[in-house]
């Protein structure tokens, strides 16, 4: 007989969005009233975002029972029926859905898992025991070998494999380097390294303890987004706890080697991605890149020799270090090895916190983990990689996840924001979406990049507004390619990317709002109109009294009708209507 | 939030040991900016001006910086500040609508701070929330999953707080 030890509550970002806290103060007063030995706990990120708040009720065999859309008043049945009854409520509990099936969890082995305030529980699963070994048994030039012969390549974006990049910085002979760990998560649609800090951040910091071990560094820090005050705050708590437990700081477990870290707070600049940028802004300075070579392993903070990994690509590393490699290897594709962490968002009805194989098709995730898409929608496309990235139609969806496969379509990998589009989503806009991030967040100082996305922005918006030409996507075309090789850096390179991907599998789209005049997607409200239909309106005037402006009014009968003059097209009325009686038109359709 | 007057500053670099907990260099300049507009919500000119003596930085270079950076405001906000995430799942799943929906409500367009000094509306690039989407942040509470009756509800529960 089993019996309940522990009760974890999800309070990542996304948990307390969604109304985690008060659940768990709940669940904190009512188990203060009973006698019963149950563990409480704040965990991080349990994946399943979708089903927020989430309890889980896990007994002393490792059983868990989840809870979805947990609310206060349903924590006295939990705690009355299923902790002191011992009968789950079944009415409760997450339905099945095959969400982790598919999974395979490396990075994210303990988010959801363990208290991430907790450097007792971080250890407890084998934490810290991969930077053991490589202090004790282990030389620098061995860790380097063992993460290169893994395969782990950079996660950022770019996939540069992590070993060889150690390599560089390991060779050059300077007694003062640096090791970053990029945490500036930019990428709109993406919370996979947020997710990770709040929920194991022991976990990076091992990582990174381990690399600047194997490159000899001294000195390390953090460049987190500012975004991200709770990742901020459970990074502080876990360097004061190692450091206090001896695991960072002088002489490492008795080593000779030292090892302090700092944090450096973004200040919200998507380019400080980029590790020239990233660098300047932690000496201080505007986050403009500059031009490579010298590379940051030769010169880079304050002229020395530095290493900069992405989150995730840590995270890996002392999982890495504790199993052989064939395990870590027997995951992915010839050249993309282990797993990729995706935040899975958008259209479908389950979004969250992914871990996949390398090589698993779009579809897979998509259908199998993401349950397809909501609200009876159609599959579109998947957007891979933010603003540098591009959107991939539905006819392509057997593609493979892994570097060479995803770059071959237009897109990239990315850091691992997966959103998914349906048939209510216009591409041209989204291209304009991305293109007025791009526009905003260029540094300035290529004139491809400053200038030209600027002109590519007012290109789309016209088109977006029915006043596009028939020149126009020549031209957007000739642009984008001139912006990416006159740029000195990752932003500009691929800033055409959403462009040039939406124009190559969705030409027909733009050409429906240049020649057409009309937005399929019933999107772009400049090409749209409401029109209430006479015959299934009930008169109830449900529209009329909710519109903003007071351009719906009685018509000559019993329905509404819309002044299309004054009409603002918020789509109030549209949202509003309890019969369905107004339609979204478009082009020259009527209804 | 206080107002910001020239003397507070001076009194707060002279007595606080807020500035001296960082190295008079250049590399203290965005630390020093983000904990200047934490206590008051922006960054005066002579505020600007003290971490330009502070660090030995030209005025220039941290005028240079704070506006590089979209976290810096060089106006003095309003009592709450709402940021409308415009992230893509957000975008997609309608906040655009939601922006323009607070913008009728409150009368103000983004960057604009109401009559009464109660909202500052801004937009903000993601908060990582995606699958919340959409969602905005007021103060520091992120909330989720918002429809133009939850924007209404949240201003109005703000507004009979404010009344109190």
């Amino acid at each position: 007989m089993s019996h309940i030890t522990e009760i974890r509550v999800g309070l990542a970002t996304c948990g307390i969005a969604a109304g985690a806290e008060p659940v768990y103060s709940a669940l904190q007063k009512e188990l203060a009233a009973i006698d019963v030995p149950v563990k409480l706990k704040r965990v991080g990120c349990i994946g399943m975002c979708y089903n927020e708040p989430l309890v889980d009720v896990v007994t002393d065999k490792g059983d868990k029972s989840t809870y979805g859309h947990v609310r206060v008043e349903d924590v006295s049945r939990i705690v009355n029926e299923h902790i002191i009854g011992g009968r789950p409520v079944q009415e409760l509990l997450v339905p099945k859905d095959g969400f982790f099936d598919r999974q395979v969890r490396i990075v994210l082995e303990n988010c959801g898992i363990i208290d991430p305030e907790s450097i007792d529980e971080y250890i407890a699963q084998s934490g810290y025991e991969a930077l053991k070994t490589v202090l004790t048994v282990m030389s620098p030039q061995e860790v380097i070998e063992k993460v290169t012969a893994s395969g782990l390549r950079g996660r950022g974006g770019a996939g540069f494999p992590t070993g060889v990049k150690w390599g560089f910085a390991a060779c050059e002979p300077s007694p003062d380097k640096y090791f970053i760990c990029n945490a500036d998560e930019g990428d709109p649609g993406a919370f996979m390294d947020r997710s990770v800090l709040e929920g194991d951040p022991h976990r990076v910091l091992e990582g990174m303890a381990i690399g600047a071990y194997a490159i000899g560094a001294r000195h390390g820090y953090f460049y987190v987004r500012a975004e991200y005050p709770l990742a901020i705050r459970r990074i502080e708590k876990a360097i004061a706890q190692a450091t206090s437990a001896g695991l960072i700081g002088e002489h490492v477990l008795g080593s000779d080697f030292s090892f302090e870290v700092q944090i450096k707070a973004g200040a919200g600049a998507f380019v400080c991605g980029e590790e020239t940028a990233l660098i300047a802004s932690i000496e201080g300075k505007r986050g403009m890149p500059r031009k490579r070579p010298p590379y940051p392993a030769v010169s880079g903070l304050w002229g020395k020799p530095t290493n900069i990994n992405n989150v995730e690509t840590l995270a890996n590393v002392p999982w890495i270090i504790r199993h052989k490699t064939e395990e870590f290897t027997r995951y992915g594709t010839e050249k993309s090895k282990g797993t990729k962490v995706f935040a899975l968002a958008g259209k479908l009805k389950h979004s969250g916190l992914v871990e996949v194989p390398m090589g698993i098709p779009i579809k897979d995730i998509v259908f199998e983990i993401g349950g397809g898409i909501r609200d009876e929608g159609e599959f579109k496309a998947v957007q891979m990689g933010g603003p540098s990235g591009g959107c991939i139609p539905a006819s392509m969806s057997d593609v493979p996840i892994d570097y060479e496969s995803i770059t071959k379509t237009g897109a990239i990998i990315g850091s691992g924001g997966l959103i998914v589009l349906d048939d209510k989503t216009c591409m041209v806009d989204l291209a304009r979406f991305f293109m007025d991030f791009i526009q905003k967040e260029s540094c300035g100082k290529c004139t491809f990049c400053r200038v030209g996305t600027k002109r590519m922005l007012e290109t789309l918006t016209r088109i977006c507004d029915g006043n596009g030409a028939p020149e126009d996507l020549d031209r957007l075309v000739d642009l984008a390619d001139k912006v990416k090789v006159n740029s000195l850096c990752g932003l500009g390179q691929t800033a055409p990317n959403p462009v040039l991907t939406t124009v190559k599998y969705f030409r027909e789209e733009y050409e429906a709002h240049i020649i057409d005049k009309s937005c399929p997607a019933r999107v772009c409200k400049a090409l749209i109109r409401y029109k209430i239909d006479p015959d299934r309106c009930k008169d109830c005037k449900v529209c009329t009294r909710g519109c903003p402006v007071e351009a719906i009014s009685q018509g000559e009968g019993t329905f509404q009708t819309i002044d299309q003059g004054a009409c603002i097209k918020c789509g109030t009325c549209y949202e509003a209507c309890p019969f369905g009686a107004i339609d979204v038109l478009s082009g020259v359709e009527e209804s | 939030m206080p107002d910001m007057t020239s003397q507070d500053v001076e009194h707060e670099i002279r007595d606080g040991d807020s500035f001296r907990a960082f190295a008079p260099t250049s590399a203290s300049v965005i630390p020093l900016l983000q904990q200047i507009q934490e206590k008051y919500g922006y960054l005066s000119e002579s505020n600007l001006k003290r971490v330009s003596e502070y660090t030995h930085t030209p005025l220039s270079t941290i005028y240079g910086v704070a506006t590089f950076y979209s976290q810096f405001r060089l106006t003095h906000p309003g009592k709450h500040l709402i940021r409308v995430c415009q992230g893509t799942a957000c975008h997609v799943l309608g906040a655009v609508e939601i922006m323009d929906h607070f913008k009728e409500q409150l009368g103000i367009d983004e960057d604009g701070t109401t009559a009464d000094g109660l909202f500052t509306l801004e937009s903000v690039r993601c908060l990582g929330c995606c699958s919340l989407a959409p969602a905005m942040m007021i103060d520091d509470e992120t909330y989720g999953r918002l429809t133009r009756d939850k924007v209404d509800d949240i201003l109005a529960s703000h507004r009979s707080e404010e009344a109190k």
